[in-house]
């Protein structure tokens, strides 16, 4: 396989790995604060794209598409959190994995009655469109570089928020000590909601940015849903820096590993075998590492102090 | 009963009663259901009904390590798999004699079970969850690659399996009251497991598993053997799911079908005898009467789960009136 498909799978999994660390940074931290675990989440990320797609077909703008996205799936967050997730803290995970296996359900049939099965269009900008040559022989979609640098964007941007700022020491001090934080006089209650309102806003957004690379419609959130869960195990549950790294361990082991399988399968197999067994082979990659981290490491690399 | 009517004492006698009759009554209805489903010509019924007891069959086996054993594995389905291409791998390759085929259904199973076990019984809880997806994922896409084998759009098994000259699945009744024999078969099973020795350093393990191995069981062992005995009793369903449709597809091990047992059993309530029993037949039941009026059944469906949850932290077991749970609820 020549250097310039290894650079461009690199970035396909740089960019994947961007919209997966969207996703799974709200979903550590809510599990993490929270002690919630959210099957819901993955309604949060498919919501963010089909307020986006909707926005985008009134009005035609996809900027206004992604400015109002985020803020609806933050809303449709605090929502959740104050009518329902809430009463569910007291209870066991099992509980709470019913619950919002209720609620993923039942958005995935609300969206398929208000908007139908067909998949939502939702186009790239003017701006972001074509493609540009990085190298001799590498050229790449502009927008999907706009995702990778959207995702940095976030990174840093959530990092001086965590590090820096009030709010963010009390995540970092719920994160290692719930009981302590609400002893010390904190309001928890609205932490947790603004902490779920923040997951929800990110994979909102998530969902939103992903919109025109793939396709919005039902059903999306679920295999989402899994690779997030897969990252935050492995990066150790309530950890921000665990998730990015895994998240980029695994974006560039999913999309450079499949292009290694096939190129591999290529060599042995007839070639319409070997297209068939691909993605299926590649996709067991994530399952394999995680298995092994968690062999070797029971509570994932960087587990969060104090759990 | 010579019981004095003292108000409110006398609530929580009738309730036990009940408690103690409900779960063998579902069993005699299930047993009556037959006839009802021959005089009255409906087919469709008893194809329903010997769902339930296959997939109530499953959650019985899920409930011994989610339940009594304190494991919550997030991948049960995945014996669904092994079970169900089991029978359609061997009939493929003109292999239909069925105790040849469960028997291979039920040693991969075991196999499978044992590996799996193994590696994951170190991890606790959520990891517990994830890590059985896991491996389950893993075999589910092995599944979808397995190319001569119909790959991702599953088989179609040509004939049913043939048990001798004994039963004949291929006749509704016959493969019906088969699988109430195995439910029932099962249910007294884990009964006396659950009341043996075994059963109770596996409950023991579940509430303090240190505690437990300070006095001295290698409990380890004792999980590890739960795992195997459950994992092979699913392994056995998947191989009545390939017989009731007579196809196997990747679909019948993804992790939503795991997560349809998981929910059988903590609706019907974890830890109790009759519970996964009750789960299986509330929640086909449901889905079957729902869709019935509405494509969208879910919206409907979704609410009365999540009320179910909220509503009675013991399941339905719990709803008819028995006290505490197994230990696998904290």
């Amino acid at each position: 396989m020549s250097a310039t498909i290894l650079l461009a799978q690199a970035l396909n999994g740089l960019q994947l790995a961007m919209l997966l660390f969207l996703l799974a940074a709200g979903l550590t931290l809510v599990f993490g604060i929270m002690d919630l675990i959210n099957l819901s989440h993955g309604t949060l990320y498919m919501m963010g794209g089909y307020f986006a797609a909707t926005v985008f077909q009134v009005t035609g703008s996809f900027w206004l598409a992604m400015g109002t996205a985020v803020p609806l799936a933050f809303l449709l967050g605090v929502a959740l959190e104050l009518l329902l997730l809430r009463h569910t803290y007291r209870r066991s995970h099992l509980d709470q994995v019913m619950v919002t296996f209720g609620v993923m359900v039942f958005f995935e049939d609300l969206v398929k009655l208000l908007w139908g099965n067909a998949s939502q269009r939702l186009a790239t900008p003017t701006l972001l469109q074509g493609q540009v040559e990085l190298m001799p022989g590498v050229v790449y979609p502009i927008y999907r570089l706009g995702v990778i640098a959207l995702g940095i964007v976030v990174v840093v941007a959530l990092y001086l928020f965590v590090q820096r700022t009030r709010l963010g020491m009390l995540i970092r001090a719920g994160a290692s000590n719930r009981r302590m934080v609400s002893a010390l006089g904190v309001n928890i209650d609205l932490l947790f909601t603004l902490v779920f309102g923040l997951g929800a806003a990110l994979a909102g957004l998530a969902g939103a940015v992903v919109g025109p690379v793939s396709s919005v419609e039902p059903g999306m959130g679920n295999h989402a849903l899994i690779l997030s869960f897969v990252i935050i195990v492995v990066g150790g549950i309530g950890s921000i820096r665990g998730a990015l790294v895994a998240a980029l361990a695994l974006g560039l082991i999913d999309t450079v590993g499949r292009a290694l399988i096939a190129a591999a399968l290529h060599e042995f197999l007839p070639p319409a075998m070997a297209s068939g067994i691909t993605p299926a082979l590649a996709s067991t990659l994530l399952y394999v590492m995680m298995a092994a981290v968690l062999v070797l490491r029971p509570s994932g690399l960087f587990p969060a102090p104090g759990r | 009963m010579s019981v004095t009517p003292v108000p409110g004492r006398l609530g929580s006698v009738r309730r036990l009663e009940i408690t103690r009759l409900a779960g063998p009554a579902v069993l005699a209805a299930f047993a009556v259901l037959p006839v009802y489903a021959a005089l009255s010509g409906d087919d469709y019924l008893l194809s329903v009904a010997a769902r339930m007891l296959i997939w109530a069959l499953a959650a019985v086996s899920l409930n011994l390590i989610l339940g009594y054993g304190g494991m919550p594995s997030f991948g049960h389905a995945a014996f669904f798999g092994i079970g169900g291409y089991a029978v359609g791998v061997l009939s493929q390759h003109g292999i239909d004699n069925g105790f040849l085929q469960w028997g291979v259904a039920i040693a991969v199973s075991a196999v499978v079970a044992l590996l799996i076990g193994a590696l994951s019984l170190h991890s606790r809880g959520f990891y517990f969850i994830m890590i059985t997806l896991a491996f389950a994922q893993l075999l589910y896409y092995l599944a979808q690659s397995a190319y001569g084998y119909g790959g991702d759009d599953g088989m179609t098994i040509a004939r049913h399996s043939r048990l001798g000259g004994w039963i004949d699945l291929a006749d509704r009744p016959q493969f019906y009251y088969l699988c109430l024999a195995l439910l029932v078969a099962a249910l007294v099973g884990t009964d006396r497991i659950v009341r043996s020795r075994f059963g109770r350093v596996l409950r023991g393990a579940a509430s303090n598993d240190r505690r437990m191995q300070a006095i001295g069981f290698p409990t380890f062992r004792y999980r590890l053997t739960a795992f195997v005995i459950s994992g092979t009793v699913a392994g056995l369903c998947g191989a009545l799911l390939a017989n009731d449709i007579l196809f196997v597809s990747p679909s019948m091990m993804s992790w939503i079908r795991s997560g349809d047992l998981f929910a059988m059993v903590i609706i019907g309530g974890a830890g109790t005898l009759f519970g996964p029993l009750y789960g299986a037949v509330a929640l086909l039941g449901l889905e079957e009467l729902l869709m019935t009026w509405t494509e969208y059944w879910r919206l409907l469906f979704a609410p009365i789960l999540i009320a179910l949850v909220l509503g009675s932290p013991a399941g339905i077991d719990g709803l008819l009136g028995r006290r505490g749970g197994g230990p696998g609820r904290r």
